[in-house]
């Protein structure tokens, strides 16, 4: 099999490849490139409201004069800002890591496959992808600036606002075709393509959550694809899918026949970001799973639980979107059925998030970098979720709706939780794909830097939103409340910066461990999942022989084993 | 790997079986066709103009659906999951519209 | 690239009972069933909405029920000979194939040329996307909504024209080491050409007749 590998050129092998283990590596990098350009927007942002009206800064004097006054941010370009941080973060950044890289890459060793079912296919989701994020990115170099209607683009202001936003529609068609198309592969992959002996109840925990996350991605995603193209013929065309009748900007009746209605957007849009949020944390809480079970030396509590509320949690997500619209009307029925949806929902991620803490009962517990950043995820995943109570109940979300408090709930979800997840995979497979150890004193640094700032930076936020402040604000010092809480909003500034210059050490580690000349281990963590009974990296077609399931995936602590973890693909005498 | 897989004898036997099936969808789905263009041109109140269309319509799509694309004879996989599907659309035509005309108004200027 | 053997592609899962092929094309469909599911449900949305006597019946807006009821009549034969298409190679009958596939490919285009011709009359008459009907006060979006989804509806049908033509003219070379993979494949874009029919069996009543 190495034969016909090595006849294929470079460009074969490593920009247009078929193999989900180069793909899986071309979306990690690619996304990690993307998350680290959020990043730096929004530390640009930081700055302008910890020092609201001062010059940037050294990138204050190097921006022109569409985004920047004299080195002072501009609110229209805050606003781009603000949309595209989110927009990237989400589309850009943690869905191709959590899926098109971690998924790609690990699902079919773990399952024991050879590729994915359709790997051209996987090919072509990754271009569609990069594709998309170019279209994105290009348009912050348009006249009128980048997108800047928020990542929610609500008509009608999104419809009249400038090209960047036709830009984020095109970009957006691109990127969801690329989910579907990825969806379908994982999906196809993982009931079909599983090896001998493992059936689906042996499936490592990480496997049902890109199953369930596929299906999202699946279903969730094709009536934003409508939205998108109704938006933009609502832009180039001139319809009116969301645009009321009698609508003046500026003063000027806008060209628009009307008879639309902006309340069919938020529909059509949170019909997709609602499941898209479990397709954030989802993949985050299978690598965790992984991490939880291999380092406590003893099988998950409640496997079975947790994947029954797995799946009941993707159905139910379909239901409950309109509890980001609690505010535009809705009557108090609809409000009713919304929230019971809401709160019926968390029960699942409880449950899932307790049978983790359980799983740490009596456990021999070690503490390499991957089990820091997993254990970590679970108080940060707790507080992200529980701040979420009171937004999913309308009478409360009536103080707290587009407020600090919600950015601070989702941040908490997705950046001490689900990126923390995701650098407990990096470290926890990084010995698989590259063959070598993390360092550790500068895992730990990294780590303990990053927990204490993620937390700097969102507990203020916390704070800031119960007292009022509204977000996507160019200054909240204009208003009593935001001036007043001023502290807040600095102490987040200066956590962000702090939060950015503690991943130096990571970024070191990453690139400096690749070339240590000490290999790691064939199963450096003596886990028992199937991608480990295969060499490092895996050849070409992953396993040399198909390998067989004789057990389940936590086998660990095995009364009368030999030693303290029973490999799933390894047949225990008993 | 090519692997050379001939047609059987009796995968063959099989479709050839069907084919007077499809012949008689093809023409059932014409003239219902017709005859929903017709019922048309009765001009009846809206609502039972809807009814009728759609539940025409029902009846041509089931058609195309388990014969012309198997459905009928089709594995238990491929059925569970337009169930799913039909589910999620139910949410996706009802809830919208229960929100929006239900007890809030439908904002259209 | 490789000569890795992903299995499942011609011999259906135990599991499943499918080929991996078919599970792929019916989760793709059940994505297409959700995205004109969400086409229709704006449509009802926007209709019921809409101001008393500002949304037009498919007549009063100016469409052609004659020329709709033949487009429908064209896509219901291409499925016929899509259909058809697929048994004759089951049948073994490679020559027949060609022939139902060719016109499925040439009802499909007669499709888009009598769509083309909808179209530009509509331009003739000043009629665009952005047009308002009734036009006068208060118009509501229904030229907007009508050119969209054809349009979406249009450039599905061209895609799977493109499919077909490509299984016709490249794709029968596989027919002679791999006749059943072959087989498969027609059968699957047999599956996404009848889905395009189903969608326009509900969208020409709705659009036209109502």
């Amino acid at each position: 099999m190495s034969e016909s590998h090595a006849k294929l050129g470079f460009l074969r092998s490593y920009v247009f490849s078929t193999d989900h283990k180069v793909i899986g590596i071309q979306y990690g990098i690619t996304a990690l490139l993307f998350l680290f350009f959020g990043l730096c927007l929004m530390m640009m942002m930081r700055w302008q409201l910890a020092y609201p009206g001062e010059a940037i800064p050294i990138i204050g004097g190097l921006l022109g004069e569409t985004l920047v006054d004299d080195g002072a941010m501009l609110p229209s370009f805050y606003n781009s800002l603000g949309a595209m941080h989110g927009t990237i973060m989400v589309f850009m950044g943690i869905v191709p890591l959590a899926v098109g890289a971690f998924g790609n890459y690990i699902v079919p060793l773990q399952i024991g496959a050879p590729d994915m079912a359709f790997p051209r296919l996987n090919m072509a989701s990754y271009q569609a992808f990069v594709i998309g994020g170019l279209v994105m990115l290009s348009s912050f170099f348009l006249p009128g600036g980048a997108a800047s209607s928020g990542w929610t683009s609500y008509a009608p202001l999104s419809v009249t606002a400038t090209t960047g936003q036709t830009f984020w529609l095109i970009g957006m068609i691109f990127l969801i075709a690329s989910s579907l198309l990825g969806a379908i592969n994982f999906i196809v992959t993982i009931i079909h393509l599983r090896a001998e002996g493992l059936t689906f109840f042996r499936l490592p925990f990480f496997i049902w959550s890109q199953l369930v996350t596929a299906f999202l991605l699946l279903l969730a995603f094709p009536p934003l694809q409508v939205a998108a193209i109704f938006q933009l013929m609502d832009r180039l065309a001139d319809t009116s899918f969301f645009m009321p009748t009698g609508l003046v900007s500026g003063g000027d009746p806008v060209a628009a026949v009307g008879g639309g209605s902006p309340l069919l957007w938020q529909h059509l849009f949170w019909f997709l970001a609602h499941p898209e949020v479990y397709v954030l944390i989802l993949p985050g809480m299978g690598i965790v799973a992984e991490v939880i079970a291999n380092n406590s030396r003893k099988p998950l509590w409640g496997y079975r639980p947790m994947v029954y509320s797995l799946l009941f949690l993707g159905f139910m997500s379909f239901c409950v979107w309109a509890h980001h619209m609690y505010m535009t009307g809705m009557g108090t029925t609809m409000s009713t059925f919304f929230q019971i949806t809401t709160m019926i929902i968390s029960i699942p991620s409880v449950i899932i998030l307790t049978c983790l803490v359980i799983s740490l009962w009596g456990a021999s517990i070690r503490f390499p970098v991957p089990m820091l950043f997993a254990l970590a995820f679970l108080p940060m995943f707790g507080i992200g979720g529980l701040t979420g109570l009171p937004l999913g109940l309308a009478a409360p979300d009536a103080h707290f709706h587009d407020t600090y408090y919600v950015i601070g709930h989702f941040h908490y979800v997705v950046a001490p939780g689900t990126i923390f997840a995701m650098f407990a995979g990096i470290y926890h497979w990084y010995p698989k794909v590259t063959g070598r150890q993390m360092n550790v004193p500068l895992g730990k640094l990294h780590f303990w830097l990053s927990f204490v700032f993620m937390n700097g930076i969102f507990m203020p936020m916390m704070f800031e939103g119960m007292a009022g402040v509204s977000r996507r604000l160019f200054d909240p010092t204009v208003y009593e409340i935001g001036a007043a809480v001023h502290g807040l909003t600095t102490m987040s500034s200066w956590s962000a910066w702090l939060l950015a210059l503690s991943q130096i050490p990571f970024i070191i580690n990453f690139f400096m461990s690749m070339r240590k000349k000490e290999r790691a281990e064939e199963n450096p963590w003596q886990a028992t999942t199937l991608e480990w009974a295969t060499s490092t990296p895996p050849p070409h077609g992953n396993f040399v022989e198909p390998p067989v399931v004789y057990s389940g995936p936590y086998e660990y602590s095995v009364p009368g084993a030999s030693s303290d973890f029973s490999p799933q693909f390894i047949k225990q005498e008993s | 790997m090519s692997e050379t897989v001939a047609i059987s004898e009796s995968e063959a036997a099989r479709v050839r079986s069907h084919l007077r099936v499809y012949v008689m969808v093809f023409v059932a789905l014409a003239v219902l066709t017709i005859i929903t263009v017709a019922i048309s041109y009765l001009r009846l109140p809206t609502p039972l103009a809807i009814t009728l269309a759609m539940v025409v319509a029902t009846v041509k799509a089931s058609l195309v659906a388990g014969y012309f694309m198997h459905l009928l004879s089709e594995e238990k996989v491929i059925l569970w999951l337009l169930v799913l599907c039909a589910a999620f659309l139910v949410f996706l035509f009802a809830l919208p519209f229960w929100t929006e005309t239900g007890n809030g108004p439908l904002w259209v200027g | 690239m490789s000569e890795i053997v992903i299995p499942y592609r011609t011999e259906p899962h135990p599991l499943t009972g499918v080929t991996s092929g078919k599970l792929g094309i019916w989760l793709f469909l059940a994505s297409e069933v959700m995205l004109f599911g969400a086409l229709f449900s704006s449509y009802v949305l926007l209709r019921v909405g809409a101001a008393e006597g500002t949304w037009p019946t498919g007549v009063e807006a100016g469409l052609n029920v004659p020329i709709g009821t033949f487009n429908t009549l064209v896509l219901i034969t291409s499925s016929i000979t899509m259909v058809m298409s697929w048994a004759s190679l089951k049948m073994g009958n490679p020559g027949a194939f060609k022939r139902y596939m060719g016109a499925t490919i040439a009802l499909g285009m007669l499709f888009l040329v009598v769509k083309g011709f909808e179209y530009s009359g509509k331009f003739h008459h000043g009629i665009f996307p952005a047009t308002g009907w009734p036009g006068a006060s208060d118009p509501s979006t229904f030229y907007g909504f009508y050119f969209t989804i054809t349009g979406l509806h249009a450039l599905h049908v061209f895609l799977g024209i493109l499919v077909n033509i490509w299984l016709l003219v490249w794709g029968l070379a596989l027919y002679k080491t791999e006749p059943e993979r072959f087989a498969g494949r027609i059968e699957i874009s047999g599956l996404y050409w009848h889905f395009v029919d189903l969608v326009w069996i509900f969208l020409f009543p709705l659009l036209y007749l109502l």
